[in-house]
């Protein structure tokens, strides 16, 4: 078994066979504690998730609205370190190993970890892929050059404002699929319009064949379930943060967090899942 | 970037070296390209030129006058001390030195709506300034625990039509208001412009904020030219991000002759954790769309900067000083708050000029240096603020009951 970009590929393949998109919920590691939030990450795969997205918590997340914004500070407060992080993925890894797992965050804490150790680090874990929200095209190399080396994808997002130009740039070296970023501003605050969301995914497409996960302003099941009758992936993370956030109990895990977050994950698992994708990983739209 | 210069960065990815760049999310790249482009057009243009210009004299009051510090230099025994009086431009400091130029390029570039970040406020209101100059809206961000600590500058930007947004998030502070700002960009791409206040962000904003700010060390040199007839052989600023200093230092970088000194805030000290020194006792990271010397923990995570000064109150430094001080040209020191303090107190007494608690770290490392100078040694100090904003914060450093 090998994982890394192949793991993604893999997935990706699968579901294209089954004719529909993947399902990713999106976690910040750590949140509310290290303890309920690996718990969480064990049992995603089993509840609907085809991919996951687990958030490396950072002190200045700036493209975050306030859930994941708070989400990071529960889990810093809590003592979450990039070490902790790391385990996390590595007990996941233990105990599942079909389901790609990408850490996604910022660059100072890769960089104070030092970029090659990390990539390094990320692998043994048995991580498949890194999204790092402040590192454009311009400045991912230090990045990209070890991760290709190591077999793992460094994901590049697409916003609605990148123009054709920078698009063939971000696409080059895009690895594992392309994150395309649903509405112009900061995670969970406004809300994907479909068919906004239909007209850039479709300009991507005409560019790559990689597949192509949507997120951002992805806010419930009926919004995941739309987007999944044409994007290859839905992201869905502040929601979940949300559901964390309002079954914590004097901002501890209390008895319905697990289960109030498990509810909400087979909710959005069954919107994408029920959604058959038209012409998923095809060109056109 | 060339060799037999330290004026020629940065280079076309807007990097000093290994520092500065563009940090950004992919949203707010096409954006931040469009801002560069339209700046190197504008300082291709004369009538932009021109339009700085006329602000810059007839509303900002410019040039400031360069001031020969008698009394102080007097008292302190060594080294003609000269203020370069940026305190006297209009809003109290050099801070509207940038806010016009960054504004009539988003005029030029036909934003409609303007944001800025502020810790102290003295941002905050040189860009509400500026706003109600044009007709502008402007929404500014500051920390929850800044607006508790600076509430005649929240007034004076209200004063000035601009909305004022309480930042809840992380520390509370200058660096959460900067990511609050970058949130609403990212948010309002087309039609608003950031107006950052320092030499740090993504590039261009290290480049352009540093040249608006040259003025101050192109008068300088002119003034000291005409005073002295030769170039001064010290140059001193205080540096939080770096603007000002930055501003005073740049026409002087390629004077080999000249001695340039950075005055960081060492709060209570650098061997506590209560400091604002990132170069002194930083490391390299990226924050806020640069790479640069950062105050963060073991893994990367940014830590609160304290200092008495809010103005210096900032985890990051501009990314040309990190540079500057990698290669040695620059020397960084830091002075503590108690430090300020005194310096503050010397200066309102000898000179009846009442310095802000910024340049009072300036001030504080004059007073450390200057009198080991022989008398025909020219120092020049920025002046960039002035202190009516801070008598409250003084008065109860000192223990006094206004």
């Amino acid at each position: 078994m090998t994982g890394g970009r192949e793991r993604i590929a893999r997935r990706f393949a699968a579901l294209a066979g089954e004719g529909r998109s993947a399902f990713v919920p999106f976690v910040t590691a750590g949140d509310p504690d290290r303890e309920t939030s690996s718990a969480i990450l064990a049992h995603l795969p089993a509840l609907g998730a085809d991919l996951i997205e687990l958030g490396m918590p950072f002190s200045d997340p700036m493209a975050d609205g306030p859930s994941i914004q708070a989400a990071g500070e529960r889990a810093l407060r809590a003592g979450q370190t990039m070490a902790d992080t790391l385990a996390m993925a590595s007990a996941f890894r233990e105990g599942d190993t079909d389901t790609p797992l990408v850490l996604m965050g910022y660059f100072n804490p890769i960089h104070r970890y030092g970029a090659e150790a990390f990539v390094s680090d990320a692998k043994e874990a048995g991580v498949d892929g890194l999204i790092v929200v402040d590192l454009p095209p311009e400045e991912d190399e230090e990045l990209r050059v070890p991760a290709e080396a190591a077999g793992l994808a460094l994901i590049r997002l697409v916003a609605p404002t990148t123009d054709d130009a920078r698009l063939r740039r971000i696409l080059a070296d895009c690895a594992g699929f392309v994150y395309y970023v649903s509405v112009t501003g900061i995670t969970g605050t406004k809300s994907a319009m479909t068919r906004d969301v239909a007209a850039g995914l479709a300009r991507v497409r005409k560019a790559t064949d990689l597949p192509v996960a949507v997120g951002f302003g992805v806010r419930n099941a009926g919004q995941a379930s739309e987007i999944a009758g044409f994007a290859d992936a839905v992201v869905v993370g502040s929601a979940i943060v949300q559901r964390i956030e309002s079954t914590l109990v004097d901002g501890r895990a209390g008895s319905g967090t697990i289960p109030g977050v498990e509810a909400l994950i087979r909710e959005l698992a069954g919107g994408v899942r029920n959604r058959r994708a038209p012409e998923a990983g095809g060109a056109g739209g | 970037m060339e060799r037999n210069t330290y004026r020629g960065g940065p280079d076309a990815e807007g990097r000093f070296g290994l520092f500065g760049g563009r940090y950004v999310a992919e949203t707010l790249m096409p954006l931040i390209l469009e801002v560069e482009r339209a700046w190197r057009a504008a300082q291709r243009d004369p009538a932009f030129e021109a339009e700085l210009r006329y602000y810059l004299e007839h509303y900002v009051g410019r040039p400031s006058p360069l001031y020969f510090a008698e009394r102080l230099t007097a008292h302190l025994g060594g080294a003609k001390i000269y203020f370069k009086r940026d305190e006297l431009n209009h809003t109290g400091a050099h801070k509207i030195n940038n806010t016009v130029g960054q504004i009539l390029l988003a005029r030029r570039m036909g934003k409609t709506r303007i944001i800025a970040e502020t810790g102290a406020g003295q941002h905050g209101v040189a860009t509400a300034t500026v706003c109600a100059l044009f007709d502008l809206p402007c929404v500014v961000y500051m920390g929850e625990t800044d607006i508790a600590r600076q509430a005649p500058n929240v007034f004076r930007m209200k004063l000035l039509g601009a909305e004022v947004v309480p930042v809840t998030s992380g520390s509370r502070t200058l660096k959460d208001a900067m990511n609050e700002t970058l949130r609403d960009w990212v948010a309002n791409v087309d039609d608003t412009f950031y107006v950052i206040g320092t030499v740090a962000g993504p590039h261009p904003y290290p480049a352009m904020v540093r040249d608006f700010q040259s003025v101050i060390g192109n008068e300088v040199r002119e003034q000291i030219l005409a005073a002295e007839g030769r170039l001064p052989d010290t140059l001193v600023a205080c540096i939080g991000g770096g603007s000002n200093a930055m501003g005073l230092f740049h026409p002087f970088l390629d004077d080999a002759g000249i001695d340039i000194h950075a005055v960081e805030a060492a709060g209570e000290g650098i061997d506590t954790e209560r400091h604002a020194a990132s170069l002194t006792a930083g490391s390299p990271g990226v924050l806020h769309g640069n790479r640069t010397y950062l105050l963060q923990d073991g893994d990367g995570q940014i830590q609160e900067a304290h200092s008495i000064s809010a103005g210096l109150d900032y985890p990051g430094v501009g990314p040309e000083h990190a540079w500057l001080h990698d290669v040695g040209r620059v020397r960084y020191v830091s002075v503590s708050d108690e430090e300020a303090l005194e310096a503050f107190q010397l200066c309102s007494r000898l000179e009846g000029i009442l310095p802000a608690l910024e340049p009072s770290h300036a001030l504080a490392h004059v007073a450390r240096i200057a009198g080991d100078l022989p008398p025909d040694h020219l120092l020049v100090m920025n002046m960039c603020g002035r202190g009516d904003k801070d008598v409250f914060t003084v008065a109860d450093a000192l223990g006094v009951k206004l």
